[in-house]
């Protein structure tokens, strides 16, 4: 029977290539019986908006290794905001130094995790976050 | 104003979370559906569907570009359901059709949707008709549905579509495979994909043969010549859109042909009473399931298990209770 499900938009914004660790976190995610919308590489914010805005996710997964996080996140979060999607659940992944992620999460950013984050707690979290909401 | 009100005058967002709605047969869902029934019926619903690694959602970027940008007439709005298979073991989806359909994904007029198959084994959604329902109200005047990698029995995207390409691609099976029952069957409109490839040609000629064998049996059985659809076999390069516009012209021929054979009507009432078909078999399943106490079921169910009574049997033993 149907049910809801949780979905989750994992994208890759900016112009790094090196998407391993996205690529881990959807196939994650999957196997936790999510809904994983995966964008693949080279996404700019508005793409990613506009994705989540058509598949009308609970979440948004953003892998950043470039070191552009602080403009590409809360622009990214400015157009969720833009299209009605405020409460979409947005959480980082990638080399994010520990100041930057303070502003990130300051900035509304529901977590920010860094190299070697057990993909357990990624998905603790998003179920703690979404579900509780 | 409601979210179908909302839904109907265009508002991405409303039509957005109310996909999810039906994908989640909800009541708001399913009060959506019956809602909006009398605006459908209007889109173009064009199936894709073939093997996996055919280059079904690079191709459907292509498609859905050249419909949105120069579609005959004035500018329609189209969109675009893709669909992945759930895992049967976690429920969890990879959807990852997006990853290929780059072009589309700021465009207007353009709505990418993808979905996982949740259970569904015919090559599609469980709910892919009712999303298509939904956006063919909300004024999409073409909806594209790429099915899951489709092989040999994924054919319910043919009741769904008014027209059906099927996307090969070399180096996937000979001749005796073009020869097989189901999905070519299915075909309006073939595709031969990744046409630079080495063997696309020999793809191509199999595939060809086989639509000659088909056009000759029937020349034997009477069929009117001039009345039948004859199949047209593209060769398309999704990568660098090689043959795109001549797929698009063929899916144009498609629908002029059914409008003027009538097939349009034919197809339509198939698919409504296919509909009506289906909500019955839910909603008599349910009721009866319902009426039924979970201990004599449980106890049917073991002498079943146990190989004592057939499941038929066992079928009219709970009838009759």
């Amino acid at each position: 029977m149907p049910e809801k499900r949780i979905r989750v938009l994992i994208a890759k914004p900016g112009l790094d290539g090196h998407d391993r660790g996205a690529k881990v976190v959807a196939r994650a995610l999957r196997d936790a019986g999510m809904e994983v919308i995966y964008t693949g590489l080279r996404q700019t914010p508005e793409m990613i908006a506009s994705a989540a805005l058509q598949e009308d996710v609970d979440a948004v997964g953003l892998s950043i290794l470039s070191g552009a996080h602080m403009s590409l996140v809360p622009r990214v979060l400015e157009l969720l905001k833009a299209n009605g999607q405020g409460e979409v659940c947005v959480f980082v992944g990638g080399i994010i130094p520990q100041e930057d992620a303070q502003v990130l999460l300051e900035t509304g950013v529901s977590a920010v995790y860094g190299p070697g984050t057990p993909t357990t707690k990624v998905i603790a979290d998003l179920r703690d976050a979404l579900v509780a909401a | 104003m409601d979210l179908i009100e909302k839904a109907a005058a265009g508002d991405t967002l409303a039509i957005s979370r109310l996909l999810s709605e039906v994908e989640n047969d909800t009541p708001l869902g399913q009060r959506a559906l019956d809602a909006l029934y009398p605006r459908a019926g209007r889109a173009i619903i064009i199936g894709v569907t073939g093997p996996s690694g055919s280059g079904k959602s690079t191709l459907v970027n292509r498609l859905a570009l050249a419909l949105a940008s120069n579609p005959e007439g004035n500018a329609l709005k189209v969109g675009v359901l893709a669909v992945d298979p759930s895992s049967p073991f976690s429920g969890g989806a990879l959807l990852g059709d997006r990853v290929r359909m780059r072009d589309l994904g700021t465009l207007p007029n353009v709505f990418i949707r993808s979905m996982a198959t949740r259970g569904a084994l015919g090559g599609l959604a469980r709910a892919a008709e009712g999303a298509a329902q939904v956006l063919d109200a909300v004024a999409f005047g073409i909806i594209i549905v790429e099915t899951v990698g489709a092989g040999q029995a994924e054919v319910d995207i043919a009741r769904m579509a008014h027209t059906t390409v099927v996307v090969e691609a070399p180096g996937l099976g000979d001749d005796i495979q073009a020869a097989k029952a189901g999905i070519l069957e299915i075909a309006d409109v073939l595709a031969v994909n990744k046409a630079d490839k080495p063997g696309a040609e020999a793809t191509a000629r199999s595939l060809r043969v086989m639509l000659e064998i088909g056009t000759e049996m029937m020349g034997k059985e009477g069929a009117d010549d001039a009345a039948r659809w004859q199949i047209p076999l593209v060769m398309t390069c999704a990568l660098d859109g090689a043959g795109v516009d001549e797929l698009k012209n063929a899916i144009w021929s498609h629908q002029r042909w059914l409008n003027a054979h009538g097939g349009m009507e034919a197809r339509n009432r198939a698919r409504a009473s296919d509909a009506l078909e289906r909500a019955a078999r839910e909603h008599l399943f349910r009721e009866w399931r319902q009426g039924l106490r979970d201990d004599v079921y449980r106890a049917v169910v073991d002498e079943v298990v146990a190989h004592r009574i057939s499941p038929r049997k066992a079928l009219e033993r709970l009838l009759k209770t």
